[in-house]
C-alpha cells in the first residue's frame, strides 16, 4: 500500500524520491484526487476548510511549505503552479458546499410574522393589582399596612369618626345595617381602621388601609353596592396641611406619572378639619374640557384634611401634642382612571375577555 | 344651588369675570361645578355647598366669600322703610311655649297688601336661580331665601286665629293640613306654630292650609324664627318632607337674622304690593343665648398650616368673614365668631378659615419626616403568595360582591348567614358565607359569553356570626371547566407546597355539593383545609351549567397559622437513580396511599420515589374488584451506583411487602 497524501505532505519532494515534472504532476493528481474524494464524502464545509485549507493544519498549506518551498529550481515553476490551482480549487469547491449547507437550513426558515404560542397565565384583577400598587408606594413612603373588619360597629363607622347620631352627613352615606344586631352595619368607608390603628398604637402612626366597603346605591355604570377604598393617615408632632399636600402630590405623581397636574382645594368631611379635596387634571382631554371633567378640565380625586381633633378624644391622643392628617379615595375609581374602564360593574362579572387584559 | 351672578354682584363689587370668580370660589371651598347661562340669558354659577356652610348658601353669604378672596367691602343689609303709627304689638302676639325647640321667634305685620303678580325683575331673578314665581307677597319669602338664606313665612293674618302665634309642641293626636294639601297626625316630638285655636304651621318645615297667602289676602305675618336643628330633622324625616326651610334650618341659620330677615321681607313687600308696614317687631327670645370667646394662637395656626401667615393676612381674612378678633399679644387673638357661622365653635375652625382664604394652593409641598420601620398584617406575604400561584398556574382573578342572594349561598355552606337588615334587594341579601357562588358565577358567566373553557381564583372572606358579632375568615376558591381531578389537584398541591403545612387527603367530604366519587377533603392536623372536586352534577346544572365544572375551596386560617414554606437544599444525588416499572392488580379496597404508605414502612434502604404512570384501569384481563395499576419505584443510593442486583432484590422486597394487601403483580417492565 502507498503511503497516504496526508503523510506525504509532511515530506520534501526530495525525500519523496520526485524529480521530474512527470512525478510532481502525479504527486499533486494524487493530492487531487484525495480532496475531490473529501469532497464528495458529506463531509461538513467547516471541517474539510480546517482540514484542507486551514493555516496551522491545512493540507494544501503543508503541500506549500513542504513541497513548493523545497522544489528544486526547475520544478518550483511547475510545483507552484499546480499547488495553486488546487487551491483554488479547493476554496472554491469548499465555499460552494458551504453555499449549498446554507440554502438547505434556510429552507428550513419559519413566518417570524406567525403569533407565539403563549402559556396560559392568569390575570391580574385591575383593582388588586391598584392596591398593591397603591400598597406599595406608600410602603416606600414608611406606611404600614393596616386592615380591620368589613361588618363595622356604628361607633367606628361613625361616632368615633365626629359624625354625631343625628349628623347629616350620616344622609349622605346609605348604610346597609346587618340584620337583628343593630348596633352592626356594613362599612361605608375605611375610616374605621384609623380608629382602631390609633387605639392600639401610640402616635407617632404611619398606615395605609385598603379594603371593601359598601353603600346603598344601586348599582349602574359608576355605582356598586360594594367597592374598594384605599385611605392613609399619618399622626406625629407638627403634621400639617403642607405635609399632607406634599404627599398627596407625591403619591399622584408616583400613581398616574409624574406629568398629572392637581389642584388642592378646601373642602368639608366631618372627621377633617380642615378638609381638602384633591382634583387631577382630567386624563381624558388633558384639561381641556370634556363631558367626563364637565368641561371644567379636572376630575375629583379624593378627599383629605387633617384628623380633626375631636377624634383624638377617642383614642387618647392629646390634640395639643400631636397633629396628623387623612386621605383616602375609590381604590376602583383609581383603577378605573388609570385604565380607561368606563363601566364598574366589568368589574365583579369575571368576564375572561376583560380581565386577560391586565395580564 | 344656582347663583345669579347680577344678583351677587349687587353685594360686592368684583373685578373679575364669572368664570374667574368660579374658579377663585372653587379654590377658597365654595365648590362651583360650573357656569352656565340661564334661559332668560343670565349668567347663573351652579354651585355645590357642603352641608357644614348654610350661611353661604345663599347670593349674600357668597358674597361675603367673593368680598374675602378679592379684599372688598360688603354692602351691608339695611333695609329702609316707612312704618304706620300703628303698633304690631297692638294688632298681633307671638309666644314662645317651649323655647328649647324654638330659642326665637319674630314677626311683622303688614296690612292691607295687594296680591298679584310679582314684577319683572324678581320674575327673572327667580327663574334663572330656577324657581317658579306664584305672586309678590309668596315670591318675596322665596327670593330672600335666595338672597341672604333665612327662610320666612307668611301668613294671612286674618285666618290666624285671635292673631295670635303661639309657638309649642304638639299635642298627641292633633292633625293639620299642609300647605302639599296632606293631612299631617303630630306628637309632642313636633314643633307647632299655633295660633289661638288650631296649628297653622310645623315650625321650620311647613304651613297649613289653612292660614296660607292666597289671592284675597290682605293682611300679613311675616314670621323669621330660629328652630332646632336636630328637632327640624328629625320631624322633616318622620314626615318625609324635606323642603328648602327644613334643609336650611337642620343646618344651623343665624339666630341674630331674624330682625333683619322681617324687615327686609316687610321693604319688599311693601315695594312689590304695597301695603302698610306696622311699627315694631314681634320678637319673642326668652333666653338670649350668648356665643363662647375663641382663642387663636399664632403656635397652632403655624402648626396645622405649616407656613406662616402673616398677622396682617390673618386679620384680614378673619374681618372680611365677619370675624372681629381682638389682639392678645404674643401673636395671639380672641374672638366671638359671626352669628352666621354655627359651624365655627372650635380654634381648629378658625385655623380652616385663615388657611382656605390664605389658599391651599400657595402651600409648599413638603413631606412629613418619620422614624422607624413599617409593617404589614401577618397575611399578607402569604396572600401574595397565593395569588401569584394561582395566576402563574392559569387561573385568572375575580372578585366577587359579598353580597349574595340567601339561597345561593346555603347551597354551599350550613351556617346562617348574615343578613342585611335593609337590603336593597333580594339579589344582595345576605353575605356570603362560601367563596364558592363567586368563582362559579365567573366560570358560568364565560361559558356563556362564548369562552370554551374558563380557570378563575379569588382570595377574599366569607362572613359568619361569631356569638353576638362576627367573624371575616379569609378563604381561596378556585373554579375551572373543563378540568379533570388529577390536574385539578396537581394545582391544589401546588398551591399547599408554598406552605409549611402537612396535607392529607381523603374522600371523606361531607358536604352534598360535590360529586360523590369525584371529589376529595384536603386534612391538616385533623382540621378540615378545604375541598375540591366535581361539582355535584345535580348542583351545577341548577346552577346553569351544561358541562361538568370543577371547584376547589380553601379556609385559610390553618394555611396562614402554618406560614410560607422555607426552602431546605438537599445535596444533589452523586450516582444515578433506577426506575424499575410495576404493573400491579390491586383490590379496588387498596387506595395509592395505602400502598405507598406499605412500601414506605417495609425498610426498602435504596427506595426513594413511587410514581404513578397513568391512570388506575380496570376492565377486561383485570378480575373483578380490582384495577391495574402502573407503579414506577425509583431507587437512587447517595454512596454508590446500584447494582442490577441491589434494585431487583428491592423490587421483589416491594412485592412481597405488597402481598398482605392482597396487591399481585402483573408484569414487570423495565
Ligand atoms: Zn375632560
Amino acid at each position: 500500500m502507498s503511503e497516504a497524501i496526508s503523510e506525504k505532505v509532511k515530506r520534501s519532494l526530495q525525500d519523496l524520491g520526485i524529480g521530474d515534472e512527470a512525478a510532481v504532476t502525479a504527486l499533486l493528481g494524487e493530492l487531487r484526487a484525495t480532496l475531490d474524494r473529501d469532497l464528495a464524502s458529506g463531509q461538513d464545509a467547516e471541517t474539510l476548510r480546517i482540514h484542507w485549507l486551514g493555516r496551522k493544519q491545512g493540507l494544501i498549506g503543508a503541500a506549500n511549505d513542504n513541497w513548493l518551498k523545497t522544489a528544486p529550481g526547475p520544478l518550483k515553476r511547475v510545483t507552484g503552479k499546480l499547488i495553486n490551482e488546487l487551491r483554488k480549487h479547493a476554496e472554491e469547491s469548499i465555499d460552494a458546499l458551504k453555499n449549498a449547507a446554507t440554502q438547505e437550513l434556510a429552507g428550513e426558515r419559519v413566518d417570524v410574522t406567525l403569533p407565539g404560542i403563549r402559556r396560559e397565565i392568569g390575570a391580574h384583577h385591575p383593582v388588586q393589582w391598584v392596591m398593591q400598587e397603591i400598597e406599595e408606594i406608600f410602603r416606600s413612603m414608611g406606611y404600614s399596612v393596616e386592615t380591620g373588619p368589613e361588618i363595622e360597629t356604628d361607633y367606628y363607622n361613625f361616632e368615633a369618626l365626629n359624625f354625631p347620631p343625628d349628623h347629616p352627613a350620616r344622609d349622605t352615606q346609605d348604610t346597609l345595617f346587618l340584620a337583628g344586631s343593630g348596633n352592626y352595619l356594613l362599612r361605608t368607608h375605611t375610616s374605621p381602621v384609623q380608629i382602631r390603628t390609633m387605639e392600639k398604637q401610640k402616635p407617632p402612626v404611619r398606615a395605609v388601609v385598603l379594603g371593601k366597603v359598601y353603600r346603598r346605591d344601586a348599582p349602574d355604570a359608576s355605582h356598586s353596592f360594594m367597592f374598594h377604598q384605599m385611605e392613609c393617615f399619618a399622626v406625629d408632632t407638627n403634621v400639617s396641611l403642607c405635609d399632607l399636600k406634599g404627599t398627596l402630590n407625591e403619591f399622584t405623581r408616583r400613581f398616574f406619572g409624574p406629568h398629572v397636574k392637581t389642584r388642592f382645594r378646601p373642602s368639608f368631611f366631618p372627621f377633617t378639619e380642615p378638609s381638602a379635596e384633591l382634583d387631577i387634571g382630567c386624563l381624558i382631554c388633558g384639561g381641556s374640557g370634556c363631558p367626563v371633567c364637565k368641561r371644567t378640565g379636572w376630575v375629583e380625586l379624593l378627599g383629605s384634611g387633617m384628623i380633626d381633633p375631636a377624634l383624638y378624644g377617642f383614642v387618647g391622643y392629646d390634640p395639643e401634642k400631636v397633629s396628623g392628617f387623612a386621605f383616602g379615595c375609590g381604590a376602583d375609581r383609581l383603577a378605573l382612571m388609570k385604565y380607561g374602564i368606563n363601566d364598574i360593574q366589568l368589574l365583579w362579572q369575571g368576564d375572561k375577555r376583560f380581565l386577560r387584559q391586565f395580564r | 344651588m344656582k347663583i345669579v351672578t347680577s344678583w351677587l354682584r349687587e353685594f360686592v363689587e368684583i373685578p373679575a369675570s364669572d368664570h374667574e370668580l368660579a374658579e377663585k370660589l372653587t379654590l377658597a371651598g365654595l365648590a362651583i361645578d360650573g357656569v352656565e347661562t340661564a334661559a332668560n340669558g343670565e349668567s347663573v354659577l351652579e354651585a355645590d355647598i357642603g352641608t357644614n356652610r348654610p350661611d353661604a348658601m345663599n347670593h349674600y353669604g357668597l358674597a361675603r366669600e367673593a368680598a374675602t378672596i378679592f379684599d372688598r367691602d360688603l354692602k351691608p343689609i339695611r333695609p329702609t322703610f316707612q312704618e304706620s303709627s300703628k303698633a304690631a304689638s297692638d294688632v298681633a302676639s307671638v309666644e314662645i311655649l317651649d323655647a328649647d325647640l324654638c330659642p326665637r321667634y319674630t314677626a311683622r305685620v303688614i296690612m292691607g297688601v295687594k296680591v298679584g303678580p310679582s314684577p319683572e325683575w324678581m320674575v327673572r331673578r327667580l327663574e334663572a336661580a330656577g324657581q317658579r314665581s306664584i305672586n309678590n307677597v309668596a315670591d318675596v319669602t322665596n327670593y330672600l331665601m335666595l338672597e341672604n338664606g333665612h327662610p320666612l313665612h307668611s301668613f294671612d293674618l286674618d285666618q290666624v286665629a285671635g292673631r295670635k302665634i303661639i309657638v309649642r309642641r304638639a299635642r298627641a293626636g292633633e292633625t293639620m293640613e299642609t300647605l302639599d294639601g296632606i293631612e299631617r297626625k303630630f306628637t309632642p316630638d313636633h314643633l307647632l306654630i299655633c295660633d289661638g285655636e288650631k296649628p297653622v304651621g310645623i315650625g321650620g318645615v311647613m304651613g297649613g292650609q289653612n292660614s296660607g297667602i292666597s289671592d284675597r289676602t290682605v293682611n300679613v305675618l311675616l314670621e323669621a324664627a330660629w328652630f332646632e336643628p336636630k328637632s327640624i330633622r328629625k320631624t322633616a324625616r318622620h314626615f318625609g318632607m324635606h323642603t328648602d326651610a327644613s334643609h336650611r334650618f337642620e343646618r344651623g341659620m343665624d339666630l341674630n337674622f331674624t330682625g333683619t330677615a322681617t324687615d327686609r321681607a316687610a321693604e319688599l313687600i311693601q315695594k312689590v304690593a304695597g301695603g302698610e308696614i306696622l311699627k315694631g317687631r314681634l320678637d319673642a327670645y326668652p333666653n338670649p343665648q350668648p356665643r363662647a370667646v375663641i382663642e387663636l394662637r399664632r403656635k397652632e395656626l403655624d402648626r396645622i398650616i405649616g407656613v406662616q401667615v402673616p398677622a396682617a393676612e390673618v386679620l384680614r381674612i378673619l374681618r372680611r368673614l365677619g370675624f372681629m378678633p381682638d389682639e392678645l399679644g404674643y401673636g395671639n387673638w380672641k374672638m366671638i365668631p359671626p352669628s352666621w357661622r354655627l359651624d365655627v365653635t372650635r380654634e381648629i375652625d378658625i385655623v380652616e378659615e385663615v388657611a382656605r382664604h390664605y389658599g391651599f394652593e400657595r402651600l409648599p409641598d413638603s413631606l412629613c419626616s418619620w422614624a422607624g420601620g413599617v409593617h404589614r398584617p401577618p397575611h399578607a406575604a402569604m396572600e401574595r403568595v397565593l395569588r401569584d400561584t394561582a395566576r402563574a398556574l392559569g387561573y385568572d382573578e375575580t372578585i366577587a360582591i359579598s353580597l349574595v342572594p340567601e339561597a345561593k349561598t346555603r347551597r354551599f355552606s350550613s351556617e346562617e348567614p348574615a343578613a342585611i337588615g335593609n337590603p336593597l334587594s333580594a339579589e344582595s341579601a345576605v353575605l356570603r358565607t362560601s367563596p364558592l357562588p363567586g368563582v362559579l358565577d365567573a366560570v358560568l358567566w364565560n361559558l356563556n359569553h362564548g369562552e370554551a373553557e374558563s380557570r378563575v381564583f379569588e382570595v377574599g372572606k366569607i362572613y359568619r356570626h361569631a356569638g353576638n358579632a362576627y367573624e371575616e375568615p379569609p378563604t381561596l376558591g378556585i373554579a375551572l371547566a373543563p378540568g379533570d381531578f388529577l390536574h385539578l389537584k396537581g394545582d391544589i398541591e401546588t398551591v399547599l407546597d408554598q406552605f409549611e403545612c402537612a396535607v392529607s387527603f381523603d374522600s371523606a367530604v361531607g358536604v352534598d355539593y360535590f360529586h360523590p366519587g369525584r371529589s376529595a377533603r384536603m386534612i391538616s392536623g385533623g382540621e378540615t383545609l378545604g375541598r375540591f372536586g366535581e361539582l355535584h352534577p345535580r348542583v351545577a346544572s341548577e346552577y346553569g351549567f351544561r358541562q361538568p365544572v370543577w371547584a376547589a375551596e380553601f379556609f385559610l386560617d390553618p394555611l396562614y397559622r402554618a406560614g410560607l414554606r422555607v426552602p431546605k437544599h438537599r445535596d444533589l444525588p452523586r450516582f444515578p437513580a433506577v426506575d424499575r416499572d410495576l404493573s400491579l392488580i390491586v383490590p379496588d379496597s387498596v387506595t395509592f396511599q395505602s400502598l405507598h404508605r406499605q412500601v414506605h414502612g417495609a425498610g426498602i434502604v435504596n427506595l426513594r420515589e413511587i410514581i404513578a404512570v397513568g391512570d388506575p384501569f380496570r376492565g377486561e384481563q383485570v378480575p373483578q374488584g380490582h384495577y391495574s395499576l402502573l407503579l414506577r419505584f425509583r431507587f437512587q443510593s447517595s454512596e454508590r451506583t446500584l447494582s442490577d442486583k441491589e434494585v431487583n432484590d428491592e423490587a421483589v422486597a416491594i412485592v412481597m411487602a405488597l402481598r398482605p394487601l392482597g396487591v399481585t403483580l402483573r408484569l414487570e417492565s423495565r
